[in-house]
């Protein structure tokens, strides 16, 4: 291995799904070797950056590269938005880290992806299917435009339902709509994967709950370090203390408390806010620069 | 040959160091200690007493020659002072400011049956930050060994293996999971205690021994031991990963939103820099009054970071009683002068629900010293009808760490009961070829046992790999003449003939 191979971090393909989604290709050939189905990385996009979690959506030991998909919501993730053109470098990404999934003996699987949680519910599709399981994946959306994906569900699972809120595409609403179809239909599925925001998880539980169904879920709490050393991300599970990084980050959907999650999740919604209003300050007067321009001295003349 | 020192003839009093203001010092992050001035150090180097029975150098985990270096800093020949630190001891301005000397040199320093022991921690960092200022460095002649070496985790253990094995002649790559170097010393040991400056300074003296830093790569997950090995083609692997995975209490209310470990606050504080939010972008949880709970350095470090980030009120809050307190004596001295308020004897039962996930308080009970327990301790046994409230918004957590399970989930390493590495008594794993050292051995322990065991482990890997150690070894049993034969073969450095 050399440091060409991985201090690269070179953004090597992007594409918007829509105004708040984008997908970015990483160069990283050592990761794109070692990644498995259910883990994550952590980007830190500039010398003073976050470091945030983001669960891996693909990997291709051929190309060496791996896929992430980011929703902006926040101030790091809007700014990564802006920035993280093709070409461009990470200022740091680490992993492939947390347990792979367990892609175990499941005949037949339920794997539900909610928004942003679509992407890295497809790694593990994938997965199942080439174990040799009959796979049926529920993805859900907001609504038509934020669609992404559904190809690449058709080409590796036996049975797509997509659900949108409004109904603008497949039927209309929430996964756990999908969910009831699907398991209308068969009545032998022994497995489910749920990835997606916290709320929709614990409804995907609530839903598989009654029918016995096995159910992980794939959680994604703040986090600094991402190898055990911090403890911000512990979650309780069963009762117990767990940290998401390094015991997770998968966990069984119906022994997690949804509840400490969420408003874990909240930790920091004070200063995210602040930083959120200061960096749209920030840009708006980067914006008002061009416009100030033509009043100064014109170099030409 | 001066006249022989005796205790009467040496200066009584240890010379004092000059320190910014408590008052001044809790609303800023510059370091609490200036260091002494040039007559400073030479004053207090008059004290040693060039005994020599030289209990200060067994006292040290790496055995720097203590006498050896106040004698030249005496002659008044720093860079002598450097050079004979720095042939045991790479990181001099490091270890002068955050090793225990009171527990290590100076605690047996012959000085101290009498009086004050001599400030040899002082007097290391003296000399540390004057190869700072003069851009010194300690290169010696290295013989390429043609060895691959894998360090994993650049903190005190790794690099101080690295050190010794690029000294050797190999070529050393260390591993980091963080995006930046140091481990410990650069996320955990707030700049009031050890700026970023002489930690950049003193890490970039081991890149000019050729080590290369690879950063951003978390060994286990990326690639295994087995596959450092296997595919990566080293030769030998030191871990050096650390203790991390904090305990947390265990008490209701223990996963409120405003409960962290010190670990997390103190590496939001140093290494994301956090105490600069919003010029970084990593936050800071509000913290109006505080509770840490511990009383070991870490719990020292996060407490005056917490007064040093606005806080009104810190409290300690310790089972124990001050004498147990694992702290540097120095921390704890630091820690009061800065109004911290130390609740000895106290012990938490429970975190208290502000109703909106946060904290509004911690209710404790006081505790007594019963019967002695395995660590030799007074066990801590609570008071019946002692439970009273304290009213925090934030409470840190800073009762140790257990193994970080990472290297153990990934390869199939022996891991003794509680999770940490097991190793033989010359830190060989039972994996051929691999060593490890440091907390993720022994437990959390001092920076200087770290360096100590990576030192340690260099020397078995140098043995492991065939190549004859030239350098002095890792306090070989009964090693009383040092400057033994090897050193004359391989090289033309003189030789000091004991007297």
């Amino acid at each position: 291995m050399t440091s060409e191979q991985t201090a690269k971090f070179e953004i090597v393909a992007r594409e918007d799904f829509s105004d708040a989604t984008y997908l970015l290709e990483v160069y990283h050939p050592l990761m794109a070797k070692a990644a498995r189905p259910g883990q994550f990385v952590i980007v830190m996009a500039h010398e003073h950056a976050e470091r945030i979690p983001l669960t891996i959506a693909d990997y291709d030991t051929a190309e060496g590269t791996i896929t992430l998909v980011i929703q902006a919501v926040g101030k790091s993730t809007r700014e990564m938005q802006q920035t993280c053109t093709v070409g461009s470098r990470l200022h740091g990404i680490v992993g492939p880290m947390g347990m792979p999934s367990p892609l175990g003996q499941a005949k037949k699987v339920l794997c539900v992806g909610g928004g942003l949680g679509v992407a890295p519910i497809y790694p593990q599709a994938r997965g199942f299917k080439e174990a040799g399981a009959y796979v049926i994946a529920v993805i859900g959306f907001r609504t038509n435009s934020l669609m992404f994906w559904q190809d690449k569900f058709e080409s590796c699972c036996d049975e797509v339902i997509v659900c949108t809120d409004d109904g603008s595409a497949g039927i209309e609403g929430r996964v756990t709509a999908g969910m009831e179809l699907a398991i209308g239909r068969h009545a032998d599925i022994d497995e489910c994967v749920a990835i997606g925001p916290p709320i929709m998880m614990k409804g995907a539980a609530d839903v598989t709950r009654p029918h016995g169904i096995k159910t992980m879920v794939s959680l994604n709490p703040v986090m600094i370090d991402g190898t055990g050393m911090c403890g911000g991300c512990r979650v309780k599970v069963g009762g117990q203390v767990k940290f998401a990084c390094v015991d997770g980050p998968d966990f069984d959907g119906h022994q997690v408390d949804f509840d400490d999650l969420m408003s874990r999740l909240g930790r920091f919604s004070e200063q995210e806010k602040s930083a959120m209003k200061r960096w749209s300050e920030s840009c708006r007067m980067a914006q008002q620069v061009p416009d100030a321009e033509p009043s100064g001295p014109d170099p030409e003349k | 040959m001066a006249k022989k020192k005796t205790i009467r003839t040496i200066p009584q009093e240890r010379t004092p160091v000059a320190e910014q203001d408590p008052q001044e010092r809790v609303t800023n992050f510059a370091e609490v200690s200036h260091g002494y001035s040039n007559e400073e150090a030479l004053l207090e180097a008059e004290r040693c007493l060039m005994c020599p029975e030289q209990p200060c150098v067994a006292g040290c985990p790496v055995s720097v020659n203590i006498p050896g270096f106040i004698q030249k800093l005496s002659d008044k020949d720093y860079r002598g002072a450097y050079d004979v630190i720095t042939s045991t001891n790479l990181l001099p301005a490091v270890c002068g400011r955050v090793c225990p000397q009171e527990n290590q040199c100076e605690g047996v320093c012959t000085v101290a049956d009498t009086l004050e022991p001599v400030a040899i921690g002082r007097l290391e960092r003296y000399v540390g930050d004057m190869a700072i200022t003069a851009d010194w460095v300690n290169l010696p002649y290295v013989e390429p060994a043609d060895f691959r070496v894998g360090i994993v985790g650049a903190g005190p253990a790794g690099m101080a293996c690295a050190a010794d094995m690029a000294k050797a002649g190999c070529e050393v790559t260390v591993f980091e999971a963080f995006h930046e170097s140091g481990g410990v010393l650069r996320y955990g040991i707030p700049d009031f205690r050890l700026p970023n400056e002489v930690i950049d300074a003193e890490m970039g003296n081991l890149e000019k021994l050729g080590i290369s830093f690879e950063c951003n790569t978390l060994v286990g997950r990326l690639f295994t031991i087995e596959q450092m090995i296997d595919e990566l083609n080293f030769d030998t692997v030191f871990i050096g990963t650390g203790a991390g995975y904090p305990s947390m209490l265990g008490v209701p209310g223990d996963s409120l939103n405003g409960v962290l470990s010190a670990n997390e606050l103190l590496t939001r504080c140093n290494l994301m820099h956090a105490k600069e939010f919003p010029d970084y972008d990593t936050p800071m949880p509000p913290a109006r009054r505080v509770a840490v709970v511990g009383a070991g350095n870490t719990a020292m470090d996060a407490m005056r970071v917490c007064l040093r980030l606005g806080a009104e009120e810190v409290f300690c809050v310790y089972r124990r009683s001050r004498t147990e307190a694992p702290a540097r004596a120095e921390e704890v001295h630091h820690a009061e002068q800065e109004g911290i308020r130390f609740k000895w004897l106290t012990n938490p039962v429970e975190i208290l629900d502000d109703g909106q996930g946060g904290v509004r308080g911690m209710r404790c009970v006081k505790m007594e010293l019963g019967e002695p327990d395995d660590s030799g301790r007074r066990r801590p046994v609570p008071v019946a009808g002692s439970e009273h409230d304290i009213d925090v918004d934030l409470v840190v957590v800073a009762i140790g760490t257990n193994a970080n399970p990472i290297i153990g989930q990934t390869s199939k390493l022996s891991l003794n009961k509680w999770g940490y590495i097991e190793t033989d008594e010359n830190l060989a794993t039972s994996m051929p070829g691999v060593f490890a050292g440091g907390d993720i051995v022994t437990g959390a322990a001092t920076v200087i046992e770290a360096m100590g065991a990576g030192r340690k482990a260099a020397g078995q890997m140098k043995q492991y790999l065939g190549i004859r150690d030239i350098d002095v070894p890792y306090r070989l049993e009964g090693a009383d003449t040092l400057f033994g034969i090897d050193q004359r073969e391989r090289n033309f450095v003189r030789i000091r003939i004991p007297a």
